[in-house]
């Protein structure tokens, strides 16, 4: 533990520490622009120099000097001030002065230190070097004249997403940052560069010229993209939103988000259900709520009713169906759209129990079934990071190409009775084993021939240092999965049980991926926000909100609740889901005891008291002991395609030409603009 | 120093380099090569590999050589590693050709010293023969780039022409390099002055005078 002064100020700083780090720690601010926490260290902006004796008598980068005992450091003094005038002026003498046109004017590292940090003006004459501008994708827009040759978006690919495609070409004025050949940016992580970069080489395609970081609400939110439950703030200029950045959670998404997560957004604004309708003569016809309350009501179900919840729903809309659904005397509910009828007995048998930040530090992992890298891009991330730290990873399913290497062991679920002997010898010996269970792991038996096997390889542990470890996980790709299991949206057969029930009325809450041929019987009461499938199959249609249009809990796949905001209204006569819900009680004439959110909120933290406390669930760590046999080759996993998973991607311009583009290789070149 | 660009990557390209293996002579070298280093650090030979890549494609087409684009995917896939890693080392360093260069590559000091000494008639010579800067002659024979400083300041002018240097040039002596080449002889590499081997100093030392016959230690004097 170095002991160091700064600015005259004593601290003892952690071993390992830098003298950027030793700064901030006492509360002083180091400008930078090539340092980022969760990156390498780079050390060539040159920002953050600092005066440190003993040393050479000049300034030295703090962001790559380790602290040691005894420095003294001055952030404050002459020569400091100097010398960050001095590198900001040759920072921006081939910077283009072109903030009034640029997206990142106004949330810009560049801009704001040069205020801060910089001289009045520049000395320099001479022409400016100008850089041709590369294609990086539909995604990231580049101006590389723009480039301050930071590097980090370098790093971030080479390190974190873990697909080298980015690199720095040429030397000294000629360098120049590009992808390989400029092809596009290909991985789910691909727009985080564009946090990352400093300045305004790299912006948003989709979001370019579109509004100015000032004139934006800011609302904090949760991703329903897929089950991590990524932190993310909306960003909204009166009802439309305009953009989704990551927010800093350093348990759940660190400050990444997947680009579908980031770019989906636009599809918000795009086939959306803003009035009821309702099938008349085999077609659908607009109505207004009076009729459709009507059609419903006449339906009058008594308990011969289902609700079948779809991937991105909240915790509060899933409770008021139950409600409901429990006032008419039913209890058919379902989210698990694909029929998977898994045993839910045990939230601990269905929950990723490690966590994210648990799966950093596991030194074994066996992956049944899961493509992790399109079912949850911020996990992938995690076990990149585990592998950089030593970990073995092996895979059961068809191969895929992983970030982070691994061996694939077959694709058969019957591997987890008969693991070869070098996968349990590695078992043998880690100290931290983990396993992770995906959606195409779970089927066939594969979830109690899961359990099974983390008993035998004893997943679930006490570790030396006195704290418990729990191995087993399993992987989800619906942000509602979780809070719905909690709230009992789950047949002991699955979907099935519904299909067989032939229920009279079934409620779809924007439950899009359900075969709905063979609910041909029951008239389909379809409450979501999208034209999807589930619109489709509808009898009547009731106009919900989506994601940034509500407030709600969430839970993700670690079973941790996490509370999102509503950031804008709903398009046209739509609702809240809650409402509709509320109304359609008062339309089969019985009482489900809400008549506001909070009133709603309430009611689901009595009967769920879980839901009410933001953070880890807790559902014990006993595993049930599983057994059967699984069976069945994994020959292909559930996402097709990363980017059309649910109905808002599937409506979004920009995630159909991501998925044209990127993943059918369709050649779009860029229209003239 | 010219600008450097990676030639495009056209489907002829392809076509022409698409199946580059080292030949036997190549793997060779390119196996002791990664051997130096680590297990696991194989890609610490990319600079070998790249440099014999070139010379390879030097001879397959009769000249300096350069790097193709599917050349430099191919050292990638040799070692291993992302093939904008190996772009990188490519770009960076200028002994690495990007473009088709000709038989000889003639490289002109133009940095101080040179200059100083005589580089602007020794470009002038190279100019008459119809070289221009960044250029290959229409008879495939010549591509001549100006260069930065090669460490040959005491020997100055020099030029580097392929793997040899001539140096303390005069544009006659000089011409005299370039016939020979043409003709296909190989001149004496190195200096050109009559009666001077290497880069001792040009008639009486001037300097260190108590080195001449034997070693001196010079630090007591320093003061």
């Amino acid at each position: 533990m170095p002991k160091v002064k700064v600015d005259g100020v004593e601290i003892e700083v952690p071993n390992g520490a830098t003298v950027l780090q030793a700064c901030e720690l006492v509360g002083k601010e180091i400008p930078r622009f090539c340092y980022h926490e969760r990156l390498s260290i780079a050390g060539n902006c040159r920002m953050c120099l600092v005066e440190v004796k003993p040393g050479p008598p000049k300034p030295q980068a703090s962001c790559a000097l380790p602290a040691a005992d005894n420095q003294e450091i001055r952030t404050d003094s002459e020569m400091v001030k100097k010398a960050r005038e001095g590198v900001m002026e040759f920072l921006l003498i081939n910077h283009p002065l072109d903030c009034p046109i640029c997206d990142q004017g106004g949330e810009c590292d560049l801009q704001d230190q040069s205020v801060a940090y910089g001289r009045g003006g520049s000395r320099y004459h001479e022409n400016k070097r100008a850089v041709t501008d590369k294609y990086m994708g539909p995604l990231i827009k580049t101006q590389m004249t723009r480039c301050i040759h930071c590097t980090r978006c370098v790093r971030f690919s080479e390190e974190v997403a873990g697909v080298d495609e980015i690199g720095a070409l040429y030397r000294g004025e000629q360098m120049q940052i590009t992808t390989y050949l400029e092809h596009a940016a290909k991985h789910e992580l691909s727009a985080n560069v564009i946090d990352l970069c400093p300045v305004g080489a790299l912006t948003s395609r989709p979001y370019a010229f579109e509004a100015r970081p000032w004139e934006l609400k800011k609302t904090l939110g949760i991703d329903v993209s897929d089950a991590t439950g990524a932190n993310i703030r909306i960003d909204a200029r009166g009802r439309e939103v305009m953009r989704v950045l990551p927010r800093i959670n350093d348990d759940v998404n660190e400050e990444w988000i997947s680009d579908k997560a980031r770019y989906q957004v636009d599809g918000l604004t795009k086939r959306r259900l803003d009035r009821p309708w309702i099938r008349r003569d085999g077609k659908l016809q607009p109505a207004t709520w009076a009729e459709a309350f009507a059609a419903v009501g006449s339906l009058n179900p008594g308990n011969s009713i289902a609700a079948i919840a779809g991937d991105m729903v909240d915790c509060e809309t899933m409770f008021a169906a139950k409600t409901l659904l429990g006032a008419l005397g039913s209890s058919q509910l379902e989210g698990r759209q694909t029929g998977m009828d898994y045993a839910t007995d045990s939230m601990a048998a269905v929950n990723f129990n490690s966590t994210f930040n648990g799966i950093e530090t596991a030194d074994v992992i066996l992956i049944v079934g899961s493509m992790v890298r399109w079912e949850a891009p911020l996990v992938n991330v995690r076990i990149r990071k585990a592998v950089k730290r030593g970990a073995k990873v092996f895979l059961i399913g068809a191969e895929w190409e992983t970030t982070f290497g691994g061996e694939f062991l077959g694709t058969d679920r019957s591997l987890l009775g008969a693991l070869p002997q070098h996968v349990t010898d590695a078992f043998g010996v880690a100290k931290r084993p983990a396993m992770i269970v995906g959606g195409a792991g779970l089927g066939g038996g594969g979830l109690g021939a899961a359990l099974a096997l983390s008993s035998s390889l004893n997943l679930v542990r006490d570790l030396d240092d006195g704290t418990q470890w729990n191995g087993f996980n399993v992987l989800h790709m619906a942000a509602s999965r979780m809070g719905g299991l909690m709230l009992g949206f789950a047949q002991k057969g699955g979907l099935a049980d519904i299909v067989n029930a032939k229920p009279k009325v079934v409620l779809s809450l924007g439950a899009d991926e359900v075969d709905y041929t063979k609910l041909a019987d029951s008239m389909i009461v379809y409450i979501g926000h999208h034209g999807d499938k589930g619109a489709h199959a509808a009898d009547v249609i009731l106009p919900a909100a989506a994601y940034t249009e509500k407030s709600g809990t969430y839970v993700n796949t670690e079973g941790r609740v996490q509370f999102a905001d509503k950031a804008v209204f709903a398009p046209g006569d739509a609702r809240e889901d809650w409402t509709i819900l509320r109304a359609l009680a008062d339309a089969f004439g019985v009482s489900v005891g809400f008549d506001s959110f909070e009133e709603l909120r309430s009611a689901m933290i009595a009967a769920v008291p879980a839901l009410g406390i933001e953070g880890l669930a807790d559902y014990g760590s006993a595993l049930p002991s599983g057994g059967g046999s699984a069976s069945g080759a994994i020959a292909a996993y559930p996402i097709q395609d990363f980017y059309m998973t649910n109905p808002i991607a599937r409506a979004s311009a920009v995630m159909q030409r991501c998925s044209a583009e990127l993943l059918h290789g369709e050649d779009m070149a860029e229209a003239a603009e | 120093m010219a600008d450097r660009s990676i030639a495009p990557d056209t489907p002829e390209l392809r076509a022409r380099w698409g199946n580059f293996t080292f030949a036997q002579s190549w793997a060779d070298k390119a196996k002791a090569a990664i051997a130096r280093y680590p297990e696991g650090r194989q890609r610490s030979a990319v600079m070998a590999l790249l440099d014999y890549a070139q010379r390879q494609v030097g001879e397959e087409t009769n000249t300096q050589g350069w790097l193709p684009i599917p050349v430099i995917e191919y050292v990638a896939r040799e070692l291993g590693m992302p093939v904008i890693r190996v772009l990188e080392v490519a770009t960076f360093y200028t002994m690495y050709n990007l473009v088709p260069v000709g038989r000889f590559h003639v490289q002109v000091c133009g940095t101080t010293p040179c200059m100083l000494r005589g580089s602007d008639d020794i470009i002038a010579t190279c100019e008459k023969r119809g070289m221009h800067a960044g250029h290959t002659t229409d008879d495939g024979l010549w591509t001549f780039t100006e260069v930065e400083c090669m460490g040959n300041c005491a020997s100055a002018p020099m030029v580097q022409i392929n793997d040899d240097n001539y140096e303390d040039l005069t544009p006659e002596r000089m011409d005299a390099i370039l016939d020979a080449l043409a003709r296909g002889e190989t001149p004496k590499a190195g200096t050109q002055e009559p009666g001077r081997h290497t880069v001792e100093p040009a008639g009486a030392l001037s300097t260190l005078t108590a080195m001449a016959n034997e070693n001196h230690d010079y630090r007591g004097e320093w003061a």
